[in-house]
């Protein structure tokens, strides 16, 4: 457990030293969302009913940008063999690094949302729901993205299979978010959308380190 | 040398009881496959009654409902025969995945065209984000995922493994993803091909369809047999080739 | 007294059996030269060694038990040196070092691994700074902090001038003093005295390719 703490705060002390990194996805983040007003008009109308739906698209696809930071450069130059043979298992070295991971891709992005829901003159009683959907949703889109990651370590092109691989099985997670904050706008409960976020969290938990973990090994081979 | 022969027999037996096997099966699936499909077709199209709501245009039921079903199936046997491979390292599990991959990305697409073509008449429109439809258009999406990482890697083998388990991975996430987008279609309401529970069926319709099912299954069997079998038999020439280099 | 063997050994690579029916022991204190042709498995084997890698055929054991049955145990008492460094471009040699050092809880001997093989003096240096001996230099620091009691060394020498050489014979000497095990892939064999030698090239299976048609 211990050894899993050194490890969070070692990936997440070399993805800050790393700095440059970091802004891309959210500069992403921000600009393809700013795209949709200059696309369809800043008609407030029409930008509220679009905004949870763009807000999230965007988030997740500025998730998906960031993923190869996850496992390619340790299995490059070689601390992934490290990683794999040190005394923690490599289950809760994969939670470690994803949870850093997100720390620095998903963590922005939840505090940025509401300068973009402002933008995008979201209704102003959705605010709370956006920002649990994506504290609830980035965590399940980095899992589910480590898993990616993780079985395209070694591929050709492994940046745009990656995505080929992932987006089909973020539908669920976009869903859900978005229909959370939807539900909010009509004056409904936004609850029982955030447990089903909620328990794919959960299970994205238990499951993605394992399957990664498998995949690393395989990788490594 | 004791050791080489021990292991190329070893090796050899597998592939060799299933070519004998699959010479076998073939013939019988083949005919069995153009019957079913030439007589479910024959009663679909000409011999069964219209549907009195939605007249001929629900003929196309008989093409889109089997591709339907021989899709998520043939994605529940890949994964069924990842796990074999990944549990019982099962030399030719791996093989079968990736042979049935291609056929079920080929029957999502027919139910998805299929699909498409029936909405036109009874909708007005190629596409209205049915429920059903729009999780096949993700499957098939899995289904062009799989065969892309199989194919991203410079060592088969490698690639084989990492598609099985993304196979697997695929298909415990089908059934969220299947009910995520019944869930999201339900809060939008849009239109559906089918009223609840599906056209009202009559006998007329249900033997047909039961005969383009069994075409359909009939064919994939066919076709998956012969693929498996032609990347034994390129392995065995590529074993050869590589062996002939080594002198 | 501990012993380190594998029995009947076999390794695959994609569809060649690169060999097979390899036999090894090495006890405390000694020491085990891989040597043999480019292909013929030398990283494979230690990477096996490891337990990166499966055998094909074939058994590992620690004292007489086999390792498939402790992964864990047999992955805390190895130190692994590949052809990659592991190393951060961004980190100081200090941190490159005293992170996995500080994984097994044993920082205290990040000091003094940096000073057998003269690092000290570069201690604070990013590692993006180095020259590859430096490199390689590290990467052994590295494995002399963590200390277990089996080294998997592949090509430990590569770039690394005499005085460093010497630098490594010191502490290989003294690693095995201490108990230790060394397995190394090197084409320097001066580095290891009194040490078994496995030749890969023995082991080859002459239609190799054949006999691994699936």
């Amino acid at each position: 457990m211990k050894t899993a703490l050194r490890l969070f705060r070692h990936d997440l002390g070399l993805q800050l030293r790393q700095g440059s990194d970091l802004v891309a996805p959210i500069a992403f983040f921000v600009l393809a969302t700013i795209f949709v007003p200059l696309a369809v008009g800043p008609e407030p109308n029409l930008l509220a009913k679009l905004a949870p739906g763009i807000i999230w698209v965007t988030a997740l696809l500025a998730t998906l940008l960031a993923l190869d930071r996850l496992f390619q450069r340790d299995f490059e130059d070689g601390s992934l063999d490290l990683l794999a043979l040190s005394p923690m298992p490599l289950e809760l070295a994969v939670l470690a690094k994803v949870t850093a991971h997100w720390a620095t891709t998903g963590l922005p992005l939840i505090i940025v949302a509401p300068l973009l829901g402002l933008m995008m003159r979201l209704d102003a009683g959705s605010y709370a729901a956006l920002e649990i959907s994506l504290l609830l949703g980035t965590p399940t889109l980095s899992l589910i993205g480590a898993v990616g990651a993780a079985v395209t370590l070694g591929a050709r092109r492994g940046g745009a299979l990656l995505a080929i691989l992932v987006l089909p099985l973020y539908v669920p997670v976009l869903i859900f978010a978005t229909s959370a904050v939807g539900a909010v706008a009509e004056g409904l409960p936004a609850r029982p959308h955030l447990l089903l976020l909620a328990s794919m969290l959960v299970l994205g938990i238990v499951l993605a380190p394992v399957v990664a973990a498998a995949a690393i090994r395989s990788a490594l081979e | 040398m004791a050791t080489a022969s021990r292991f190329s027999l070893h090796r050899y037996a597998n592939p060799a009881q299933f070519e004998r096997l699959a010479g076998a099966i073939m013939p019988w699936s083949t005919g069995l496959a153009v019957l079913l499909l030439g007589s479910g077709l024959y009663f679909g199209l000409f011999d069964s009654p219209p549907d009195y709501q939605q007249g001929d245009s629900v003929r196309i039921m008989y093409v889109h409902v089997p591709a339907a079903i021989m899709s998520e199936m043939v994605y529940y046997m890949m994964a069924a025969a990842a796990a074999a491979g990944i549990i019982w390292k099962h030399a030719l599990a791996d093989v079968f995945v990736k042979a049935a991959a291609p056929l079920g990305a080929i029957f999502t697409l027919i139910c998805l065209v299929a699909g498409s073509l029936w909405g036109r008449p009874t909708w007005g429109a190629y596409w209205v984000w049915d429920a059903r439809l729009t999780s096949e258009l993700i499957l098939f999406f899995l289904y062009l995922g799989y065969i892309a990482l199989v194919d991203a890697f410079d060592d088969p083998q490698r690639g084989l493994k990492f598609g099985a388990i993304w196979v697997l991975v695929g298909v415990v996430d089908l059934p969220i993803i299947k009910f995520s987008v019944y869930w999201w279609n339900s809060l939008h309401q849009t239109s559906s091909l089918f009223a609840k529970g599906g056209p009202s069926i009559a006998t007329g319709m249900l033997i047909p369809l039961l005969l383009m099912i069994g075409g359909f299954a009939f064919f994939f069997v066919s076709v998956v047999l012969l693929r498996v079998d032609s990347e034994l038999l390129a392995r065995r020439i590529q074993a050869w080739r590589t062996a002939a280099g080594e002198g | 007294m501990s012993r380190f063997t594998g029995s009947g050994i076999a390794c695959r690579r994609g569809h060649r059996v690169v060999f097979s029916g390899l036999d090894f022991t090495v006890e405390t204190g000694g020491a085990l030269v891989l040597v043999g042709p480019n292909g013929s498995g030398k990283s494979s084997l230690l990477r096996l060694m490891a337990g990166l890698l499966a055998p094909f055929a074939g058994k590992l054991a620690w004292d007489g038990l086999p390792v498939a049955d402790d992964p864990g145990a047999h992955r805390a008492r190895i130190a692994y040196l590949g052809h990659l460094d592991a190393i951060k471009p961004m980190l100081s040699v200090r941190e490159s070092i005293g992170f996995w050092a500080d994984l097994r809880d044993r920082a205290a001997w990040v000091q003094p691994a940096m000073d057998v093989l003269g690092l000290a003096d570069l201690a604070d240096l990013p590692a993006r700074f180095l020259s590859a001996g430096q490199r390689r230099r590290l990467a052994l620091a590295r494995v002399i902090a963590m200390a277990p009691p089996l080294w998997l060394l592949d090509e430990p020498t590569v770039g690394l001038d005499t005085r460093s050489i010497a630098a490594l014979e010191t502490a290989l000497a003294a690693h095995r003093r201490t108990g230790g095990i060394v397995v190394a892939a090197t084409h320097a064999p001066i580095l290891l005295p009194d040490a078994g030698r496995l030749d890969l090239a023995e082991f080859a299976l002459p239609q190799s390719a054949l006999a691994e048609a699936l």
